[in-house]
């Protein structure tokens, strides 16, 4: 009852609150004001719902953190699915095959002939899935909050458009070097500013974002300003011609690839010694370098290599568009790749992916939730924090086999 | 040398600069207590301005005109945004005083985007035209070229409320609470101070002080979108750094040397580059004195 | 406990200083370990012994004083202001008084950071999951899990850090920090928040350390009886200076060091 009460309170809050944005328009041009009483009534019945089942979500959690802490010895949490996937080697290797083989013959489902429109979707849903795992590696293994991810796509993306104009590179080529000058602004940059604490470098990263945009639109000799740069080659196959639909097809290949090289590469990085120093460091700096790891450079190198991913999609993002421009590199990008990490679970690869297309290919799909998508990213990006801070599939133990255990004794020192 | 130019570029550099100064000081009384970065605060100038805007066009479309539509739109403006501010914290970060530091933050960028998204859907995507609302003064003649009306009514106003929160923060209860709670927040609870309401309270303090800018700019620049708040808010988050953060006469300083070093940069050098010079500084600033302009470094307890 | 006879010098202090901002936390304390000693660093709440952790292991650089290190069969160092990884692979590890794990990594993963320090895995080793990776991999897994065995925590390797009990956690953060090969080890109050049978077995724990790693500890507790019970020598701290050092017997019986405990005696 008490909770009744308290989300009527809530809902009339609410009514409250979004009284002048939701109900009231002023139209300035032909001097009217339109009132749009029914959305008050809206908001209030969907805030007193919200309301009600917040305060129940909240007290279960209260709930469970007593409950855990309570117990004093080690509980056996409940296995995720993906946690039992993970530690049954047969049954996830099907699954991984399986997976594999849809993705290599999607082009074949979902287009016939000269259709290929969801091919081309599911590049871009690709391309960003990359960038999800990319900046996974930053934000989500090594804890270092990068809100201007998506300037290091720029660099790569602009890279191959200049190259290709100015001096006639091939794709091949301008590949690694897209991937290798967004490293090299990831070091430059990130030499000064990683030695400031977490929540700085947020800040910082965001405004070098801005100046890079900024910087793209208004030097316009060199970048094209505003407009960009068009006509930018599609990725040469040996020097054949390849029609509309091949070429797409091609690009699906080459990010796929590129897709299946980054997940092996995160996976071994996450289980070195280099991806624990990582991880160490996200969760306790001070502890971590009193452990003997060299703060510095294990930022630097994580920061740097986020970027480098980023460099190397661009390239590809550029070929696939043949066009690009300042505006497909906003700060809102870089939030929706940064809400990719948090939604799929800091550090997990599974979840990454999965957040990643889902992202990309909703809005796509579902055109009523295009509108209303960064209002849902923001509002899940908060309720993510509070409910569920591990992600969708929580970052997976790993467990190390040792089947070499001998005795205590013949431990000797060193 | 012009230096007539460059005394225009000064007086423009200090009025923008106060009115970084006022979101500043919210960014830096949050952070100062709860060691958050409020990234919706831009968002929460940005409603302020909007809420005043609206009821701007009511009252104008309903026969009112100048000053009095001001200062009504102004008050319903601060009401909304204290209320906003309010909600904001309890629903995006209360929840999660006790998180690893990261999460409130990300807490914060998922707010700011919903507020920005959430007005946009309501309203408009479009900039909107803000009433003029300030006329003339008749006084103000001879030295319109360097300072407007506008601008007169933004220093007046800005000195006043730094002076209430002067006061505010040194002679009242609250206030009292405040500084005890910024200082070992443990501490301040075992003395028996209320620290959720000390820390509801400063961002309500801080959100009015952001609508106070939102109102004040808006009228200055004559539009509005929803997307204004995103930038104010860095700059104004900048000008926190600079000053020091957990500083209060920092961000005050710091909104200043940031309003005019931009206007100064805008005006010799390009004005399309603004926002570089401001970013420039901010790491600049961070690299070579990270504790700010007038900020303790202080060691972390281990 | 017999003390052995004094080898080689290890760790030497002197004139240690720290001030923050107006308070000064450490005043002048010297202090010196010798090979294969348990030395115990005491005194009331509030009198400098985490602050002097820091100070030796590079969490804070000192305002005065000199910190020299003589590593067994490498040459003499000054290490004030260095990095603390730089300490650490010198050869220097601790515990923190206020647990500092790994909360979301596993206990044998928290072990295997220890390591870092003593491999060199690069990135494109681990990419390429070159011989050397592969090999390193191996030794760091064995390694970390003899220590876990050590320790007694084993059987709890796969488990998150977060999860293990208080006792568990802080034998966890030894375990951790004898990863690093140290010659040297320092544990800022091992026994907090441990009941009186867990006390014992750290008791027991330590003292084997000492005796098959071949390792000399330097220890902050307030357990008086683990405390007396092991030390070879112990230096006693008020208000940032040094008041007393000595045997535990001469300890027992020095009037400052009574007067300086008295309280916490009476309440205890
Ligand atoms: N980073 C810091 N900034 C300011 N003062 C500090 C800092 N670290 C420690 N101090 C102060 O230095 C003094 C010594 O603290 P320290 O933690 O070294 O004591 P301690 O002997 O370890 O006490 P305890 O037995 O309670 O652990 C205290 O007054 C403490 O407040
Ligand atoms: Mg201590």
């Amino acid at each position: 009852m008490a909770h009744l009460k308290r989300s009527f309170g809530i809902g009339l809050w609410f009514m409250f609150l979004t009284l002048p944005l939701m109900v009231v328009r002023v139209n300035t041009l032909n001097h009217e004001v339109e009132w749009r009483w029914s959305n008050m009534i809206w908001v209030g019945i969907c805030a007193f719902a919200i309301a009600w089942f917040w305060q129940f979500s909240i007290e279960r959690r209260t709930a469970r953190r007593a409950h855990v802490a309570a117990d004093a010895h080690p509980e056996v949490e409940k296995l995720s699915l993906a946690q039992r996937l993970a530690d049954d080697p047969v049954l996830s290797r099907r699954v991984l095959i399986g997976a594999a083989v849809v993705a290599m013959i999607f082009p074949w489902l979902v287009s016939t002939g000269q259709n290929y429109y969801h091919i081309n979707v599911m590049v871009s849903a690709l391309i960003f899935v990359v960038l999800g795992l990319g900046l996974n590696i930053t934000v989500g293994l090594a804890g270092l909050l990068d809100l201007g991810y998506i300037a290091f796509f720029a660099v790569g993306a602009y890279t191959y458009a200049l190259l290709s104009k100015n001096f006639d590179l091939g794709f091949w080529t301008c590949l690694p070097l897209g991937g290798l000058m967004g490293m090299l602004f990831g070091v430059v940059l990130g030499f000064p500013i990683l030695r400031l604490r977490g929540d700085y470098l947020a800040i910082v990263t965001l405004g070098f974002a801005s100046i890079t945009k900024i910087v793209l639109e208004n030097w316009d000799t060199v970048f094209g300003g505003a407009a960009g740069i068009a006509g930018i080659p599609r990725p040469e196959f040996f020097g054949m011609a390849l029609d509309g639909r091949q070429k797409s097809v091609y690009t699906y290949y080459i990010v796929l690839a590129l897709v299946a090289l980054t997940i092996v590469v995160t996976t071994r990085l996450k289980n070195s010694r280099v991806g624990r120093a990582w991880m160490a460091l996200r969760e306790d700096e001070i502890a971590c370098v009193a452990m003997g790891v060299d703060m510095a450079r294990t930022k630097l190198s994580a920061y740097a290599l986020g970027a480098f991913w980023a460099g190397l999609v661009g390239v590809i993002f550029a070929a696939h568009n043949n066009f690009i421009n300042p505006d497909s590199f906003t700060f809102m990008d870089s939030a929706m790749i940064l809400a990719m990490v948090v939604l799929g679970g800091m550090g997990s690869i599974l979840g990454v992916i999965i957040a990643g297309l889902a992202l990309k290919l909703l809005p796509e799909y579902l055109r009523a939730f295009a509108e209303y998508r960064m209002l849902v990213f923001g509002a899940v990006m908060v309720l993510m924090m509070i409910f569920r801070p591990q992600g969708l599939i929580n970052n997976m133990r790993r467990k190390y086999e040792c089947d070499t255990v001998e005795g205590d004794h013949d431990d000797g020192a060193k | 040398m012009d230096f007539q130019y460059l005394f225009e570029l000064l007086c423009g550099g200090v009025v923008k600069g106060s009115i970084y100064a006022l979101i500043a000081l919210g960014y830096t009384m949050v952070y100062g207590i709860i060691q958050l970065i409020n990234f919706a605060h831009g968002e929460v100038y940005m409603i302020g301005a909007f809420v005043a805007f609206i009821v701007a066009g009511i009252l104008t479309l309903t026969g009112y005109s100048g000053l009095t539509v001001l200062v009504l739109a102004a008050v319903v403006a601060l009401i909304y945004a204290a209320a906003y501010g309010y909600t904001l914290e309890k629903i995006a970060y209360r929840p999660l005083r006790n998180a690893p530091r990261l999460s409130p933050l990300i807490s914060a960028i998922g707010a700011s985007i919903f507020l920005m998204n959430y007005v946009q859907l309501a309203q408009t995507p479009d900039f909107l035209p803000f009433p003029e609302l300030v006329a003339d003064f008749e006084f103000m003649e001879p030295i319109a070229r360097y300072v407007s009306s506008v601008d007169l009514v933004i220093l007046i106003v800005t000195t006043v409320t730094m002076i209430a929160l002067t006061v505010l923060i040194k002679y009242t209860r609250i206030g009292k609470a405040m500084r005890a709670t910024q200082q070992d927040m443990v501490m301040a609870r075992l003395v028996g101070v209320n620290v959720d309401r000390v820390i509801s309270a400063t961002f309500i303090i801080g959100s009015v002080l952001a609508a106070i800018a939102g109102v004040l700019i808006a009228s200055r620049t004559g539009q509005i979108n929803s997307a204004i708040g995103f930038m104010a808010g860095l700059k104004a988050f900048t000008a926190a750094v600079l000053g020091g953060i957990g500083n209060i006469p920092g961000a005050v300083l710091g909104g200043l040397v940031l309003g005019i070093a931009e206007t100064l940069g805008a005006g010799y050098i390009s004005s399309a580059y603004e926002d570089v010079f401001a970013f420039g500084l901010l790491v600049l600033i961070l690299i070579l004195r990270p504790a700010g302009l007038l900020g303790k470094a202080v060691k972390q307890k281990v | 406990m017999t003390a052995p006879s004094k080898g080689r010098k290890l760790l030497e202090v002197s004139g240690l200083t720290m001030d923050f901002g107006g308070l000064r936390a450490i005043d002048s304390v010297g202090l010196d370990i010798f090979e294969g000693e348990i030395v115990a660093l005491i005194g009331p709440n509030g009198a400098g012994k985490t602050t002097f952790f820091n100070c030796v292991t590079g969490i804070y650089e000192p305002t005065a004083g000199e910190v020299m290190i003589h590593p067994p069969g490498e040459k003499s160092r000054r290490i004030n202001g260095m990095k603390p990884n730089r300490i650490t692979t010198l050869g220097m590890a601790r515990t923190f008084q206020n647990i500092r794990l790994f909360p979301a990594m596993t206990v044998l993963e928290n072990v295997m950071i220890g390591r870092h320090c003593r491999t060199g895995t690069s990135i494109l080793d681990a990419i390429l999951n070159s011989r050397r990776a592969v090999r390193e991999e191996r030794e760091t897994v064995e390694k970390s899990y003899r220590l876990l065995k050590k320790v007694g925590l084993a059987d709890v390797a796969d488990e998150f850090s977060r999860n293990l009990s208080y006792g568990a956690q802080r034998r966890l953060e030894i375990a951790r920090a004898m990863a690093t090969d140290p010659f040297l080890l320092l544990l800022d109050e091992p026994a907090a928040g441990m009941n009186p049978q867990e006390t014992l077995e750290l008791d027991e724990l330590i003292v084997r350390i000492r005796s098959e790693d071949k390792l000399a500890i330097l220890l902050i507790e307030h357990d008086m009886k683990l405390v007396m019970s092991i030390s070879d020598r112990i230096y006693v701290m008020e208000y940032g200076k040094e008041i007393a050092q000595g045997t535990p017997r001469e300890i027992k019986e020095n009037p400052r060091v009574i007067e300086a405990y008295l309280g916490e005696e009476a309440h205890a």
